[in-house]
């Protein structure tokens, strides 16, 4: 069975079953960068309740199912157009040091106003002083230009372009983004965004390098095994297990372990783990 | 300094070279200027290690014990400090917090956090809470409702700062009543009651059932 390292899922919003599911899949090790919840959050401090969710309560669960579980933390595109949330910016700092923090992110472009456009270049800066990779989320809308624009801030920002992902990439905008020496993310999707079939075939015309795939399962329609699924699929095309292993584990170990703080153990599923009283597995004492 | 009492057990002693100069150096903008402590706190545990330093203190705590009692604060703004890094900290560092409270000169400023933490389940953050600081400064009704508490959470009662000079009357009653209710329900009853609730031998009453589960060894 393949190893597997999501490095994009929000499991804030998913099951335990999800969880279950994703172990015996072969899923060992998550990234859950901070994203907006499907609703908007009114005030910094949802935010640092959500982020303390990220860096508490989030890996004990996964843990109790075998899985390591890491997050980005940033202000996203979408609310860093709300003034209501702009003071996030003035925290980041606090919790970019944490532990289980191993990149900035999701940053990126929403509508690509003047909001983003400083909420981005402002966090890449904070990158840098981190010395942490970014996690850079591709608009949905006018995808092609917001990511040549995204690239355009990258550079002029003066992060390494190793340290960064580009992520919710598709045929047109794989080339740009190898091509400027980031990262490639892709998001495989059950409706929306990347297929699986579609995602090998980008893996045979470009290479395993420098290219990372998720699930990017969250609070909508989406699905945790898409890495696995994805797995298969390569092997189903020809890949062999040391192409699959590159990219569903190699590939985000490397880019992630560029943060230095990517300590991974091999956690065992704990029965008897509780946090804060909370024993996940119910039904027991 | 914000030093009052003891001292943490030197976590200096399980470092590396690297480690030991980064702890004298951030030790050193600690002192020069507190708001250096935000980034620095949070980054010490993957300087300087987790391992076990004694029964009691990994060396990660002991490290923040050592960055905490650098600030050159006491009193309110202490407070006011520790209390952000608290609510912005994550589970390692308000446990490491937690354990450093009563070394700072703090009076009765962070009961607050104290009693945050008490509210919560995390049992790992409840006994840090249960040092001499909460020992010194909860109210009796406070302090009986925290023993009890680490009773049903299966805290071992020996972690508990305090017993000797607070265990009162009171708290026999309630772990009495506690220890009566769960033998009425055919469960165990944890061992580590027995002394408090035998020290008042007449809150057992006439509960013959009582009195011969706590009396029992074992
Ligand atoms: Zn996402």
């Amino acid at each position: 069975m393949p190893r597997i390292f999501d490095p994009h899922i929000h499991m804030t919003s998913r099951t335990t079953d999800d969880y279950e599911a994703m172990y015996a899949a072969g899923v060992r090790a998550v990234v859950e960068p901070a994203f907006w919840l499907g609703q908007p959050r009114t005030s910094p401090e949802s935010f640092y309740d959500y982020f303390d969710g990220l860096l508490g309560w989030e890996p004990h669960r996964a843990a109790q199912f075998g899985i390591q579980h890491f997050c980005t933390i940033a202000l996203n595109p979408k609310e860093a157009n709300d003034p209501r949330c702009l003071p996030v910016l003035d925290e980041l700092d606090r919790y970019l040091a944490k532990d289980r923090v191993v990149a900035v992110g999701e940053i990126g472009y929403d509508s690509m106003t003047p909001e983003e456009d400083e909420a981005l270049a402002r966090q890449l800066q904070l990158a840098i002083e981190h010395e942490l990779p970014a996690l850079v989320h591709t608009p949905h809308r006018d995808k092609a230009t917001g990511t040549r624009r995204t690239l355009d801030v990258v550079r002029e920002s003066g992060i390494a372009p190793e340290l960064v992902v580009l992520d919710h990439l598709n045929e047109l905008t794989v080339g740009m983004v190898l091509d400027s020496g980031c990262w490639a993310g892709f998001s495989i999707y059950p409706k929306t965004k990347m297929s699986e079939d579609r995602m090998v075939e980008i893996l045979r015309e470009h290479g395993t390098e420098r290219v990372l795939v998720n699930s990017a399962a969250d609070w909508g329609r989406s699905d945790p095994l898409k890495t696995r699924k994805t797995a298969d699929a390569m092997l189903a095309a020809g890949f062999d297990d040391d192409d699959v292993d590159k990219v569903l584990w190699r590939n985000p170990v490397a880019f992630y372990g560029q943060s230095g703080r990517l300590e991974l153990e091999d956690p065992k599923p704990d029965e008897a783990a509780t946090f804060q009283g909370n024993s996940i597995r119910r039904g027991g004492a | 300094m914000a030093v009052t009492t003891a001292s943490p057990p030197d976590p200096r002693t399980a470092l590396d070279p690297t480690a030991h100069a980064w702890l004298d150096e951030s030790t050193t903008k600690v002192a020069a200027k507190p708001a250096a402590l935000r980034r620095l706190f949070p980054a010490a545990r993957r300087r300087c290690g987790h391992g076990r330093l004694t029964e009691h203190w990994t060396v990660d705590e002991a490290a923040r014990a050592v960055l905490l009692i650098a600030l050159p604060l006491r009193g309110q703004p202490l407070a006011d400090e520790v209390t952000l890094l608290h609510r912005h900290g994550d589970p390692a560092e308000q446990r490491a917090i937690l354990r450093t409270l009563p070394l700072l000169d703090l009076g009765d400023l962070a009961l607050p956090l104290v009693r945050e933490t008490l509210r919560g389940n995390d049992t790992t953050l409840i006994e840090a809470a249960l040092g001499p600081y909460a020992a010194a400064h909860l109210a009796d009704a406070e302090y009986r409702q925290a023993v009890l508490k680490c009773v049903f959470c299966e805290i071992p009662l020996d972690r508990v700062s305090g017993l000797d000079s607070r265990a009162d009357r009171e708290l026999a009653r309630m772990l009495a009543d506690f220890a009566h209710e769960r033998i009425v329900a055919g469960r165990a009853v944890p061992p580590d009651i027995r002394p408090l609730v035998l020290a008042f031998p007449d809150v057992i009453g006439g509960r013959a059932e009582l009195q011969h589960a706590l009396k029992e060894e074992g």
